[in-house]
């Protein structure tokens, strides 16, 4: 075997592993309950939308996936508008200390969820913020801030300045300069930054758990955690639900694919 | 380069002017001053401050001290856009995600130029330049030579006072410099324009 055709066997055994789970995850949320619990498992389901029904209407799946988009859509919005500006102060100003507070961001980025979780909740209760959109979006934008101004300045650097500043003689306000040259210029760092944001605001489970209390303002995998009763566990519907949050982020990334791995290898090859 | 400001009506007066970056003093007491209209040319050797005197000017860098007048009013406390001084970057920075026209258009748009307007200006300076023909594409189709052109557009749309050129022709291979430095200089008598 070639070394070419050994890479793309490992290259597919890779994409198989990962991709196993949520297969199973769509077959199972197209089986019919008699197939679900059918021993041996049947593998091909017989295309039953019934969970897909019951999910949407028992289980008020479209009230969490509204909220899911409320909140991490907002927390996107907020988390690019403040990180740009900050990331494109710390990619202009050229001094010692940048690299330092850039380094800070990125370990601050890595410290775990359940560091800060007390004080966050305090803060938010004494805001009135608890079960509430904006108090979710706040604690979102604060844990997604950091990584993404990191990502930002990479990009922002790699505008050269000289382009910035024939704006500026041309006519530019800084600001503008920002808005109508720079900011186009690293647009695929600013959709890499987003969809970043956006899915980790999506996915987030354990500060939408302790903030979102009440059922009618939590998100999707809150929601779709509490999908068991204390007698009943249903596999389908879970299935479904979680299909149907899966997807929407799958044709993200594939949309914006090029995007995203242009914006991720950023400053690793000069252009 | 000469360190005396005689005379008194010139376009661009530049007195005293210092640079220190840090503890690094890069421009000491600088005076010179230029006739409207003349071409007058900063000579030095590699890391001398030619950049540095061009980017004080434009107001891309503070001063550290001193006095830069065109038309006999100060300048140095104005932001770049007020200044009415256009600069041709070494590099040419052209706006990569903007087509020909856009570039050259840019700077009339942000001065709120009626859309006539912009088309009729842009399109004297392009045929002025001849990139006429190029004015629909985007500045990574076009050779060094053709970046150049709509880099002189960008700053010759604009009608400025000054046109500051910071090391044009460094980036063209030895037999475009040439054409070019003839272009420039025929450009130079048919503009009438003051160009450091």
């Amino acid at each position: 075997m070639s070394r070419s055709t050994a890479l793309k066997f490992f290259s597919c055994g890779i994409a198989l592993y990962c991709l196993v789970p949520f297969l199973w995850l769509v077959l199972t949320s197209l089986k019919s309950s008699a197939e679900l619990t059918a021993i041996p498992p049947t593998l091909i389901p017989s295309l039953h939308w019934g969970f897909y029904r019951s999910a949407l209407k028992d289980y008020g799946l479209l009230g969490y996936i509204t909220n899911s988009v409320i909140v991490a859509g907002a927390a996107t919005l907020i988390t690019i508008t403040i990180g740009s500006l900050a990331a494109y102060s710390v990619a202009r100003l050229r001094r010692g200390w940048t690299n330092v507070y850039l380094m800070l961001l990125l370990a601050i980025s890595m410290f775990p969820q359940i560091a800060i979780a007390g004080p966050v909740w305090s803060l938010l209760d004494r805001f009135n913020w608890l079960n509430t959109y904006q108090g979710l979006a706040a604690a979102y934008i604060a844990l997604s801030l950091p990584l993404a101004i990191w990502i930002l300045t990479t990009f922002f650097r790699e505008v050269p300045s000289e382009i910035e500043e024939a704006a500026l003689i041309d006519g530019c306000s800084r600001m503008q300069a920002l808005y109508r040259v720079v900011l186009p210029l690293a647009a695929p760092g600013i959709l890499t930054a987003a969809l970043l944001v956006f899915i980790q605001a999506w996915n987030e489970f354990f500060f939408a758990l302790i903030i979102m209390t009440d059922p009618n303002v939590q998100t999707l995998p809150v929601g779709i955690a509490l999908f068991p009763g204390e007698y009943t566990m249903p596999w389908g519907e879970i299935a479904a639900a979680s299909t149907i949050a899966t997807v929407p982020l799958i044709l993200l990334a594939l949309i914006f694919q090029r995007g995203i791995v242009r914006g991720l290898s950023a400053g690793a090859v000069k252009g | 380069m000469s360190n005396h400001a005689g005379g008194l009506i010139a376009a661009l007066v530049v007195n005293h002017l210092c640079k220190r970056f840090g503890a690094n003093e890069a421009l000491n007491e600088i005076s010179f001053r230029v006739a409207d209209g003349e071409f007058c040319i900063l000579l030095g050797p590699s890391g001398c401050g030619k950049s540095t005197i061009l980017r004080l000017i434009a107001g891309l860098e503070p001063s550290s001290g001193g006095e830069i007048a065109v038309d006999g009013r100060r300048i140095d406390s104005l932001p770049p856009r007020e200044r009415d001084i256009a600069f041709v970057f070494q590099n040419y920075a052209l706006y990569p995600h903007m087509s020909v026209f856009d570039n050259l258009a840019f700077s009339l748009r942000m001065r709120g130029l009626s859309k006539n307007d912009i088309d009729r200006k842009v399109t004297e300076a392009a045929r002025l330049l001849e990139i006429d023909d190029l004015l629909r594409r985007r500045p990574l189709a076009l050779s060094g030579g053709q970046r150049q052109r709509v880099a002189l557009g960008r700053a010759i749309v604009r009608q400025p006072k000054i046109f500051l050129f910071d090391e044009p022709l460094s980036n063209l291979d030895a037999a475009l410099r040439a054409t070019m430095r003839v272009e420039l200089a025929r450009l130079h008598r048919r503009l009438k324009a003051t160009i450091l």
